[in-house]
C-alpha cells in the first residue's frame, strides 16, 4: 500500500495536505517548510514543481512559480532537497508537476528519483486518461508509483467511475471550474457536486482542492470528503509570514 | 486507409500531437472533437462558409505572377495574394470558419489569444459580423508593440485584456486564453493557429486548406498543372503554411519549404527557429517540438515579427519537419527586412514582416529556369510600416 493509501486508512476524515512551491520563498526554503508543515500537523505535502508555464494554475502559484525559478531552482535541486530530509520527513510527500518537466528530465530517470526519495504519489495536472491508459501506467506501475487523477463539476459519471478503478491513494476533487486561487466561500453550487460525487459511493477516497482557503472552506470540504488540499492561500500566507509563521496558518485553518 | 499527413483517432501526426489538457479542459475540447468534422464537411456549413469567403473576405485570392522578382530570381515565382484578404492576411479564413462552428455549437462567446494583433483583429472582426461578445488575450509587450492593432480590436468592439504572466508575450496570451477557457467552459475558444490539443491543429489547418485547394486550380489555369515544384511559407504556429501545404502533402514530388524566424541568428540565442533549436515536449496541450531549456521550462524565443516568435510548432509541421517532408529554412530579421524592401520595390507588394521571412529563402535556393514556385504571401506590411521605417534608406 502507498503511503497516503495508508494514511487515509489511519485518519479517513480532516485530512489536511498543504501545497508548496519548492524553493520559495528562497531556494533552499524547500526543505524548511517541509519540517516546519510536518510539525504543524499537516496530514501530506504537495511539492510543487516550479513551472514557466502552469495551465492549471491561478497568479498566487504562477507567481510563486516565477520566483522560484528565478531562485534557482530546478528539478535536480529540489531532488537533492528532498534526498537530504528523506530520513528525517515523516511527513508522506506528493510530487506536483507538469508533464513536460517528466519528459525532458526523462520519464526513467524522474520515476528512480522520485522513488529514491521516498516518494510514491504523483499529480501531473495535464496527463490526461488516455494517454495514462496508453503509456504512463505501465511505466508508473513499473516503479510502483500512483497517479492521482483529477475530477471537476463536468467529469461524467462514466470517467469519474474510471477514475476510481485506476485510483490507489486518492481522488483529486477539483471544487469548481477553476484553476487554483484562493477563493471566499463555497457555492450552493458546488455544495450539490460535492453530495453528488459523494452519493456515487466512490471506493476510492476523496480530498477537495482548487479554492479552499480558511477554516470555514476546509471544514465544508471536509463534510463532503476526506479532507482538503490548500496551496494558494498557504503561498501567500508564506509570502507575508516566512517559514516561521507557518504553524499559526494550520491552526487558523483546523481550527480548535 | 488515412493519409499519411492527417491526425489519428488520437489526434497524432506520427508521435506529435494529441490533447495533453488537464481534466477541467477534458469536456470542453470533446465538445469540439465530436463534432468539428461533422459540421465542417456539412453542406450547410460549406455554403455559409464558402459564400462568406467570396463576398465577405474576397476570396478567391489572386495566384500572382511576379515578373519582376522571377526575373531576378530565375524561376516562375507565384504569390499567392492571402494579403488581399479582408483585415489583411490568411487568419480570416480561420475565423470566418470557427465562428460557423461556434454558432452551430450554439457558442455566444468568444475568446481568442493574439501575438502580433492579426488573429485578434480577425477574431474581433466576425464576432462583430455575428453579434458575438469577444475577448482577446494579448501580451502586455505585444500590447504596446502592436498598438494600431489594438486600437483595430477596439473599434471591432472586442475586449482586449493583458497577459502580464511569464514574459508577457504570445505564448503567456494563450495561456491565459486556455485559463480563462477553464474558467468559462461555455465560452468557444477561437485559437488562432495549427497549434493547441487535438482536434484544434487539425480544424484550424481544414480552414485554412482553402489555400492551397485555390492553388490548385489556379495553377492548372496559368500552367497547365495543378503541381508547382516548390511551396514556400512561413511559420509561427503554422497556420498559413498548413494552409498552403494542404492538398500537396500527400503529392511527395512538390517540395515544400517552411520557414522559421532566425531572429539575431539561429544560435544567437535570440531566435525562434523552433525546428533548429527545439526538441520534443508539450505546449498549450500538445505534443511537438518546442524550444525549453535542460529541465523543460519554455524559453521565450525572440523575432523581430510578433507573428513568428512563438516557442513552439504546430504538431503537423514538428512531423513534416521529422519525416523531412518539409524542408525547413530559416531568415534572420535582417534577410527579413531587405526581402520586404525587395518586394515592395519590384511589385509594389509591402508585405507583412512574418511573410517576408518566406520570401527571403529565395536568394538562399539554387533555383532551376523552368522551376514553378510558390511562395504564400500570408499578410501584408500596413502593421509593420513603424518597423519598417526605421529602415528606410533616404
Ligand atoms: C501575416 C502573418 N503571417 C504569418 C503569421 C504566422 O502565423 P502562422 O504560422 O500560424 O501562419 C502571422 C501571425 O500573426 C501573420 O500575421
Amino acid at each position: 500500500m502507498n503511503s497516503i493509501a495508508k494514511l487515509l486508512k489511519e485518519k479517513p476524515s480532516k485530512v489536511l495536505s498543504i501545497y508548496f512551491t519548492s524553493g520559495y520563498p528562497e531556494l533552499n526554503d524547500t526543505t524548511r517548510v517541509i519540517e516546519n508543515l510536518g510539525q504543524s500537523g499537516v496530514d501530506f505535502i504537495e511539492v510543487g514543481l516550479p513551472y514557466s508555464d502552469p495551465l492549471a494554475d491561478g497568479p498566487t502559484i504562477q507567481d510563486s512559480s516565477t520566483i522560484a525559478l528565478k531562485n534557482g531552482i530546478n528539478l535536480d535541486i529540489v531532488f537533492d532537497q528532498l534526498m537530504a530530509i528523506k530520513d528525517q520527513n515523516t511527513t508522506p510527500l506528493v510530487i506536483m508537476g507538469y508533464l513536460n518537466q517528466v519528459i525532458k528530465y526523462g520519464e526513467h530517470k524522474f520515476c528512480e528519483k522520485v522513488v529514491a526519495c521516498g516518494i510514491d504519489t504523483v499529480i501531473l495536472p495535464d496527463l490526461p486518461m488516455v494517454e495514462y491508459e496508453n503509456h504512463y501506467k505501465e511505466l508508473f506501475d513499473h516503479y510502483g508509483i500512483n497517479n492521482v487523477f483529477l475530477i471537476t463539476p463536468q467529469t461524467s459519471e462514466e470517467r469519474i467511475r474510471k477514475i476510481d478503478s485506476y485510483t490507489k491513494s486518492f481522488i483529486y476533487m477539483v471544487a469548481s471550474s477553476s484553476i487554483t486561487g484562493a477563493k471566499g466561500e463555497i457555492s450552493d453550487g458546488q455544495i450539490q457536486y460535492f453530495e453528488r460525487i459523494q452519493a456515487m459511493n466512490l471506493k476510492s477516497p476523496l480530498i477537495i482542492g482548487f479554492g479552499i482557503s480558511n477554516h470555514d472552506t476546509f471544514s465544508k470540504a471536509c463534510e463532503y470528503a476526506n479532507g482538503a488540499i490548500i496551496g494558494s492561500a498557504f503561498i501567500r500566507h508564506l509570502e507575508r509570514e516566512g517559514v516561521d509563521g507557518i504553524s499559526e496558518f494550520t491552526t487558523q485553518i483546523v481550527g480548535s | 486507409m488515412r493519409a499519411k499527413f492527417q491526425p489519428d483517432e488520437n489526434g497524432y501526426f506520427g508521435q506529435f500531437g494529441g490533447a495533453y489538457i488537464p481534466e477541467l479542459l477534458y469536456p470542453n475540447v470533446k465538445e469540439i472533437e465530436d463534432n468539428y468534422i461533422q459540421i465542417i464537411e456539412s453542406q450547410e456549413f460549406q455554403e455559409e462558409y464558402k459564400s462568406l469567403l467570396k463576398d465577405y473576405v474576397g476570396r478567391p485570392t489572386p495566384l500572382y505572377y511576379a515578373t519582376r522578382l522571377s526575373e531576378k530570381y530565375g524561376a516562375h515565382i507565384y504569390l499567392k495574394r492571402e494579403d488581399l484578404n479582408h483585415t489583411g492576411a490568411h487568419k480570416v479564413n480561420n475565423t470566418v470558419g470557427q465562428i460557423l462552428i461556434a454558432k452551430k455549437l450554439g457558442k455566444t462567446q468568444i475568446i481568442a489569444e493574439t501575438g502580433a494583433g492579426q488573429h485578434g483583429v480577425a477574431t474581433a472582426t466576425v464576432c462583430a459580423l455575428m453579434g458575438m461578445d469577444c475577448t482577446v488575450f494579448m501580451g502586455e509587450k505585444d500590447i504596446v508593440r502592436q498598438a494600431p492593432n489594438v486600437a483595430r480590436m477596439k473599434m471591432l468592439g472586442a475586449k482586449v485584456v493583458p497577459a502580464t504572466s511569464g514574459s508577457k508575450t504570445l505564448k503567456d496570451a494563450t495561456n491565459e486564453a486556455i485559463r480563462y477557457w477553464i474558467q468559462n467552459p461555455h465560452t468557444f475558444y477561437l485559437i488562432g493557429s495549427v497549434v493547441g490539443p487535438h482536434p484544434h491543429p487539425d480544424m484550424v489547418a481544414r480552414l485554412q486548406a482553402i489555400i492551397s485547394e485555390e492553388m490548385k486550380w489556379q495553377l492548372k489555369e496559368k500552367t497547365g498543372s495543378e503541381n508547382p515544384d516548390t511551396i514556400i511559407a512561413c511559420v509561427g504556429g503554422g497556420s498559413n503554411a498548413a494552409g498552403a501545404f494542404y492538398h500537396y502533402l500527400e503529392d511527395e514530388e512538390v517540395e515544400l519549404i517552411a520557414v522559421e524566424a532566425a531572429g539575431l541568428g539561429v544560435h544567437s540565442g535570440e531566435s525562434a527557429a523552433t525546428s533548429q533549436l527545439g526538441e520534443v515536449g508539450i505546449i498549450h496541450g500538445s505534443k511537438t517540438i518546442l524550444m525549453q531549456d535542460e529541465y523543460g521550462q519554455i524559453v521565450e524565443p525572440y523575432s523581430i515579427s510578433a507573428g513568428l516568435d512563438y516557442p513552439g510548432v504546430g504538431p503537423l509541421h514538428a512531423f513534416l519537419f521529422d519525416t523531412k517532408r518539409a524542408k525547413f529554412m530559416s531568415a534572420t530579421d535582417q534577410e527579413a527586412i531587405d526581402a520586404a524592401f525587395e518586394l515592395t520595390e519590384i511589385e509594389g507588394i509591402i508585405p507583412a514582416l512574418e511573410t517576408a521571412h518566406a520570401l527571403a529563402v529565395l536568394g538562399k535556393m539554387e533555383l532551376k529556369s523552368d522551376q514553378v514556385v510558390v511562395i504564400n504571401l500570408s499578410g501584408r506590411g500596413d502593421k509593420d510600416l513603424e518597423t519598417y521605417m526605421k529602415h528606410l534608406k533616404d
